[in-house]
């Protein structure tokens, strides 16, 4: 199966390790009060959300490139 | 303000210190080899770790006791910019997995435990690892001396005054970690980390539930910090330092010798994957305890400890506790503090004393020492090592300390590009490393020694003020990241000047990076790379 995959989309899925470096590096993103969960403002639950986010990224690459890298 | 000695809480706290202190003796007999007197089966455990136990021991590793009484009150002094810990331990994990993967099979494929051995083999340069190991101890020594602020907290707020437990504690944990290794901190990772995970869940919820809401506690931080000038919001000017402070703080963090010997110590190289997807749950955890300081703010909590003008803000989070839990949670709690403080001081402990015993013995001291005496050799240094770190947070003003730790990240991170670069390509010549890196350190040492704190001239913070250049704005800058782009920057420009000279030879295969999986070297060869 693993060597089925064509090697360039196995590339391409290591984009995915980007996602969460811009979610969280660019504070412009998310500085915000508004929308605010439950009295969280944005800034906090938004960070604290791509930590899961993030779990899961890594986690499809981690599976994609389980018997190669 | 000192608070009333509380006898229950101490008995709670003894109590689990000496639960802790049998499991460590008994962690020698924890899958032990035929013998621990090497560094191989003592600093690393005999890299036997699996996915469950690496886990722990990397977890309560990186999570610190400091970083669970810190980040709240850094939440709780400056607001939002300190909520920077989250970014910084989110971005971590992509930064770092292939790179700790890559790590993990050079070194098992040539049995070494350091990275400053990585590069000795990789660059062929002695002077280049030794310098590697130097910036690893140096960086190190302080960190194990800020665990003892967490202990410090505690006992503070529980109404003990002096230094004695803090002797004692060190004392006790030199020993078990003398004659256990890295089994010692694996094993009590365990019961630490489930401890903080229980201690944290309740607080999360019962403590807004007490206080009236997340809503009530973010408007009582805000108007807290309002008063002192603060937000719970960043301001514009402090998104560059956010960022560089999160991303620089990231990159750093596995450069550490610590987090280096968690990563060879697991079993195998999908071992370290796997947990790099699976560590951000602590991260996750750390993300509540940062909320802790707003929910202090909220309380109206005033810190204990320190002096009268200046108290101890570390102390916010045993005395939140403390007001808003019954004394017997409170003091578990305090417990799962001091252990969350000697978990990381052993490992972190270790890991220098194998740098040590491994860098600086073996090649410099006696080139003709035994798997057996450097084994020994690292033992010994790493009771140096707990007890110094004792002395100097007892012999040096605290703050003091607190100043050398935010440089350690600025210091370790110069040794980035022949570390991580070394992982990825041989074009590097040594020598123009070894120009990077003295370039990189002195940038970041002369800009660390022109900011000012409020209470010091010199070495006040890692952020870095643009205005200190006289350049008239109010962003900061991550020290550590100006250093290291001034590195790579020599280095890059030197290596084709310096092509002339001779090159290191380069005792690593590209396939060495990518081996998964074989028994332990001493045992004949392994199955074929790629195999599972």
């Amino acid at each position: 199966m693993e060597n089925q995959t064509k090697p360039g989309s196995r590339k391409l899925i290591l984009l995915l390790l980007l996602v969460p470096l811009v979610a969280v590096l660019v504070p412009a993103f998310y500085n915000f009060t508004n929308p605010s969960i439950g009295g969280m403002p944005f800034f906090y639950w938004w960070q604290l959300l791509w930590i899961a986010g993030v779990a899961v990224c890594v986690g499809i690459v981690y599976l994609v490139t389980r018997r190669t890298r | 303000m000192i608070p009333k000695f509380d006898g229950l809480e101490f008995g709670i706290v003894i109590a689990m210190f000496a639960v802790v202190t049998v499991l460590g003796f008994l962690a020698t007999r924890w899958r032990r080899g035929a013998s621990l007197a090497s560094v191989e089966e003592w600093g690393l455990g005999g890299r036997r770790f699996g996915t469950v136990v690496s886990w722990f021991l990397i977890g309560g590793d990186l999570y610190t006791a400091y970083t669970f009484v810190a980040v709240p009150a850094l939440l709780f002094g400056t607001g939002a910019a300190g909520f920077f810990a989250v970014p910084y331990t989110i971005a971590v994990f992509p930064l770092v997995m292939f790179a700790a993967a890559r790590m993990w099979s050079v070194c098992h494929e040539h049995g070494y435990a350091t990275s400053a051995e990585f590069v000795r083999g990789r660059h062929g340069s002695a002077i280049l690892a030794l310098l590697v190991a130097i910036t690893g101890i140096v960086a190190t020594m302080p960190y194990i001396a800020l665990q003892l602020t967490g202990i410090r907290a505690v006992i503070e707020t529980m109404g003990i005054g002096g230094d004695w437990p803090l002797w004692i504690a060190f004392v006790v944990l030199a020993a078990y970690t003398f004659t256990s290794g890295l089994r010692a901190p694996a094993l009590v990772a365990f019961v630490k980390d489930i401890l903080i995970y229980v201690m944290v869940l309740v607080a999360v919820i019962y403590i807004p539930y007490k206080l009236g809401g997340y809503d009530v506690i973010f408007r009582g931080a805000q108007s807290a910090l309002a008063a002192k000038g603060y937000s719970t919001l960043l301001t514009g000017s402090q998104y560059l330092g956010y960022t560089t402070l999160a991303l620089g703080s990231a990159l750093a963090l596995f450069l550490y010798p610590h987090a280096v010997t968690g990563v060879l110590a697991s079993r195998s190289r999908d071992v370290v994957k796997k947990n790099m997807t699976l560590l951000p749950a602590y991260s996750l955890m750390l993300g509540f305890i940062a909320l802790l300081g707003y929910m202090a703010l909220a309380a109206h909590v005033k810190p204990v400890g320190g002096t009268a003008a200046k108290p101890d803000t570390t102390t916010i989070v045993p005395v939140l506790f403390n007001s808003e839990f019954p004394h017997w949670f409170a003091g578990l709690a305090f417990g799962a503090i001091v252990i969350g403080a000697l978990v990381p001081a052993a490992i972190m402990a270790i890991a220098a004393a194998n740098t040590f015993a491994r860098d600086i013995y073996k090649p410099y001291i006696r080139p003709s020492a035994s798997e057996r005496e450097e084994g020994l050799v690292s033992q010994i240094a790493s009771v140096v090592l707990k007890l110094g770190a004792v002395g100097v947070i007892v012999g040096l003003k605290l703050t003091f300390a607190l100043e050398f730790q935010l440089i350690g990240g600025v210091v370790v991170i110069q040794i980035l590009p022949s570390v991580v670069l070394g992982l990825y390509t041989r074009w590097y010549h040594r020598w123009a490393l070894v120009a990077g890196w003295v370039v990189g350190m002195g940038l970041s040492v002369y800009m660390l020694y022109i900011t000012p704190s409020t209470t010091a001239a010199h070495f006040g913070s890692a952020s870095f003020a643009f205005s200190s250049w006289g350049i008239d704005t109010k962003l900061t800058i991550w020290t550590g990241i100006v250093g290291v782009v001034a590195n790579l920057v020599v280095a890059t420009g030197l290596t084709p000047v310096l092509a002339r000279l001779p090159r290191g030879r380069d005792e690593t295969s590209p396939d060495d990076y990518l081996e998964a999986e074989a028994p332990p070297m001493p045992f004949g060869p392994g199955p074929a790379v790629g195999q599972t």
